[in-house]
């Protein structure tokens, strides 16, 4: 059977890992390439990375990053972050990773995800939707066919959640599952932070609607809420920083803790 | 000993280098039919679709030298993509594929997710040296909307369940070819890179 997958996400900071657990045999905390290996022998089943670099000359350094740890681990890798042309997505796969995650960019020019996928194959599509809960009357905006309505529950950011869109996060995953995304990395940012568990509602929601795995993320606190996601909201992956950053769990025990309730589980 | 990777721009090149580097093999990387023709052993990657992936090949006038190099008896390894064009037909795109497998490649179907994302067991149906240090039903590392049906089930060396069980590692003579990723699933792919090579070697 298909494992459910556990997702340690990192991020990267002009080639610098920022947040990533605290290895205590590592000889650098911060490099890339050796957390990578390190949540690999953990039993990790992906990796994504993110580049959280401001500047605009971070493109070079990511590509360096990327072909630092394609060379040391050899499990599925996805890079997000400034990716804006089919061309940055070309060097991006060309230096190791499997998979780049859209967000902003797809928003702004969804032929992207289209373009993007014709080219490479929808599997190394992730199109990232950052969804924050809208009021109980809703909001009025442009018309068009993603716009918010009168039954809108979320709405679409972007610009790392600093813009609103006025675009509803449920027909937002759909188009981009026909724009031919492969798969979609969907962050509460209502729970993100938290560590009060993920937004099992959104995610559920967003698992019915499409028929492309849907990875949960934001929220996670304890093992138990990694259960959730996967039980109730139906996720296909669970992506985590802050739970296994701190050390509190280690992916192994994570896997041990599913397994023995019974989620399908690689170990 | 030569071992060519076809390259026809098929995105992630890089993961099978770095797996033939730690299998001890510096791989040649080439679009070109002579660079395939000269190798002891060849691999075909390929993500992304099967008419785009066959359009290149094509154009790159490498169709030829492929079904030539297969014919030699040297070892093949296809991966992913690389196994679906051994086929003779895909329905993605409803294409011609290289033909020297018989069978064809259909959509998986639709009452589970598409594209098969992740880890999945294999299971082994007969002993083969390709899978050394294997156990059956360890998982692998798959990507994937489209399956092979090869039409000899004899070929057939591993399989996989997802809605249907079908043909994750396929086998005849000289050829051998996975649905999975072998250089991204961890240290059981590894061992299959080890093992092509070895074989290859002798």
């Amino acid at each position: 059977m298909l494992a459910k997958r556990i997702i340690p996400c990192l991020d990267v900071d002009a080639g610098r890992v920022v947040k990533g657990i605290s290895f205590v045999q590592l000889r650098d905390a911060g490099d890339p390439a050796e957390l990578a290996a390190a949540y690999d022998r953990e039993g990790a089943d992906e990796l994504v990375f993110l580049d959280i670099t401001a500047s605009s000359g971070s493109r070079e350094t990511m590509i360096s990053v990327v072909e630092k740890v394609s060379a040391k681990v050899f499990i599925p890798l996805t890079v997000g972050g400034g990716i804006r042309t089919v061309d940055d997505i070309r060097k991006i796969l060309r230096a190791g990773a499997d998979k780049v995650s859209v967000n902003t960019a797809a928003v702004l020019n969804p032929c992207l995800v289209k373009e993007g996928a014709g080219r490479f194959g929808n599997q190394c599509m992730v199109v990232a939707i950052d969804a924050k809960a809208v009021g109980s009357a809703g909001k009025a905006g442009v018309l068009n066919d993603l716009a918010l309505d009168e039954n809108s529950a979320w709405e679409v950011y972007t610009h790392g959640g600093r813009n609103s869109t006025n675009i509803d996060v449920v027909k937002w995953a759909i188009k981009v599952e026909e724009l031919g995304a492969g798969e979609i990395l969907l962050t509460s940012m209502d729970k993100d932070g938290h560590q009060q568990g993920y937004d099992i509602e959104l995610i559920r929601t967003i698992s019915e609607q499409v028929s492309i795995p849907v990875i949960a993320s934001g929220g996670a606190g304890n093992l138990d809420h990694l259960y959730q996601a996967f039980e109730m909201g139906k996720a296909d992956a669970v992506l985590a920083a802050s739970i296994f950053h701190f050390g509190t769990y280690s992916i192994e025990k994570a896997k041990q803790f599913l397994s023995a309730r019974g989620v399908v589980i690689r170990r | 000993m030569k071992i060519t990777v076809v390259d026809y721009e098929s995105g992630n090149l890089r993961s099978v280098i770095q797996a033939l580097r730690f299998a001890q093999i510096d791989p040649t990387v080439s679009g070109k039919a002579d660079q395939i023709l000269s190798a002891d052993a060849l691999i075909l990657p390929g993500v992304g679709s099967g008419n785009a992936a066959m359009k290149a090949l094509e154009e790159q006038r490498l169709v030829g030298a492929i079904r030539e190099f297969i014919a030699s008896g040297r070892p093949f390894m296809g991966i992913c993509l690389g196994l679906q064009l051994l086929m003779e037909i895909t329905d993605e795109g409803g294409v011609d594929c290289l033909g020297v497998i018989r069978g064809r490649v259909e959509r998986l179907p639709s009452e589970y997710k598409v594209p098969h994302m992740g880890w999945n067991q294999v299971v082994i149906n007969k002993e083969h040296n390709i899978m050394r240090g294997i156990s059956s039903s360890a998982y692998f590392y798959f990507a994937h909307s489209y399956y092979s049906v090869p039409a000899d089930p004899n070929v057939v060396l591993g399989t996989t369940s997802y809605g249907i069980d079908f043909c994750s590692i396929l086998v005849r003579d000289n050829v051998f070819a996975t649905q999975f990723h072998p250089e991204k699933s961890g240290s059981v792919g590894l061992q299959i890179y080890k093992n092509f090579v070895q074989n290859a070697i002798k």
